[in-house]
């Protein structure tokens, strides 16, 4: 199956874009996605462990599956205000 | 609360009904200019006593360091959404408040510019003082937005961290 990942902030500008594809076995959770963005762009590395992820607009926890087509985020530590 | 200056106030009825035309998001993320009226006039309800609102203006220096500029960038889709959340939080909480606005400016804001303005709505005064501090608190904590501070000599992405640890926010 493929999802799309969207990256802000810091790590969007570490990877120099803002969106990627990536194509998973069905059944995968959101931190087998992880692990596999991090086998794939070593530039994320260092925010690894300060993401949150939102699945299709909202927060989830790593073990949450994903299902073709879900819009996943990379959600550093926010700042607005 | 390091790079903010925050101004809150009480607005007249009068004031308010008159910015009333047009039905706009309550919600909304925008590279627009903000003004707490235009923010206010979302507030349709007649019938109500009291409205606050909330005015969030780029701080000229952090950490005595001075600030050229801030760059917000935003995931719009979700952050609408957030909003919506804590405006549920809020009615969920103060039950008197009636009506609430957020809306969150992005992209290049300069110093004195307005970045975000929170308005809120209830039949008397006293809940909205709590309401708005919440709303606030809450934004910072959990909606995905992000500030960049722009210096003379060098960039940074601000944040205070996410609050809580695991689980969702």
């Amino acid at each position: 199956m493929r999802v799309k990942v969207r990256l802000f902030g810091a790590p969007r500008e570490a990877l120099g874009r803002c969106e990627i594809e990536e194509e998973l076995p069905s059944g995968s959770t959101v931190q087998d996605l992880m692990d596999l963005l991090m086998e794939d762009y070593p530039a994320l590395r260092s925010h690894s462990g300060m993401i949150r992820m939102a699945v299709n607009r909202k927060y989830v926890s790593l073990e949450a599956q994903l299902r073709e087509g879900d819009e996943v985020a990379f959600i550093p530590p926010v700042g607005g205000g | 609360m390091r790079v903010m200056r925050w101004r809150s106030y009480l607005l007249s009825g009068e004031g308010r009904q008159q910015m009333n035309e047009g039905a706009t998001k309550l919600f909304e993320i925008t590279t627009d200019e903000l003004s707490a009226d235009e923010v206010v006039g979302r507030l349709a309800d007649p019938d109500i006593g009291a409205v606050i609102a909330f005015v969030g203006v780029v701080r000229g220096s952090t950490d005595g360091r001075e600030v050229r500029y801030l760059e917000y960038e935003a995931y719009p889709e979700m952050a609408e959404d957030v909003l919506q959340q804590i405006a549920d939080e809020i009615r969920e909480r103060w039950k008197t408040i009636k009506e609430i606005a957020i809306v969150h400016r992005v992209g290049r804001l300069e110093i004195g510019e307005i970045s975000v303005v929170i308005a809120l709505s209830a039949a008397h005064r006293r809940e909205v003082f709590d309401a708005v501090h919440y709303a606030i608190d809450r934004l910072k904590e959990i909606a995905p937005v992000w500030k960049k501070e722009v210096w003379t000599d060098g960039a940074e992405w601000k944040s205070e961290g996410w609050q809580k640890e695991g689980g969702e926010p």
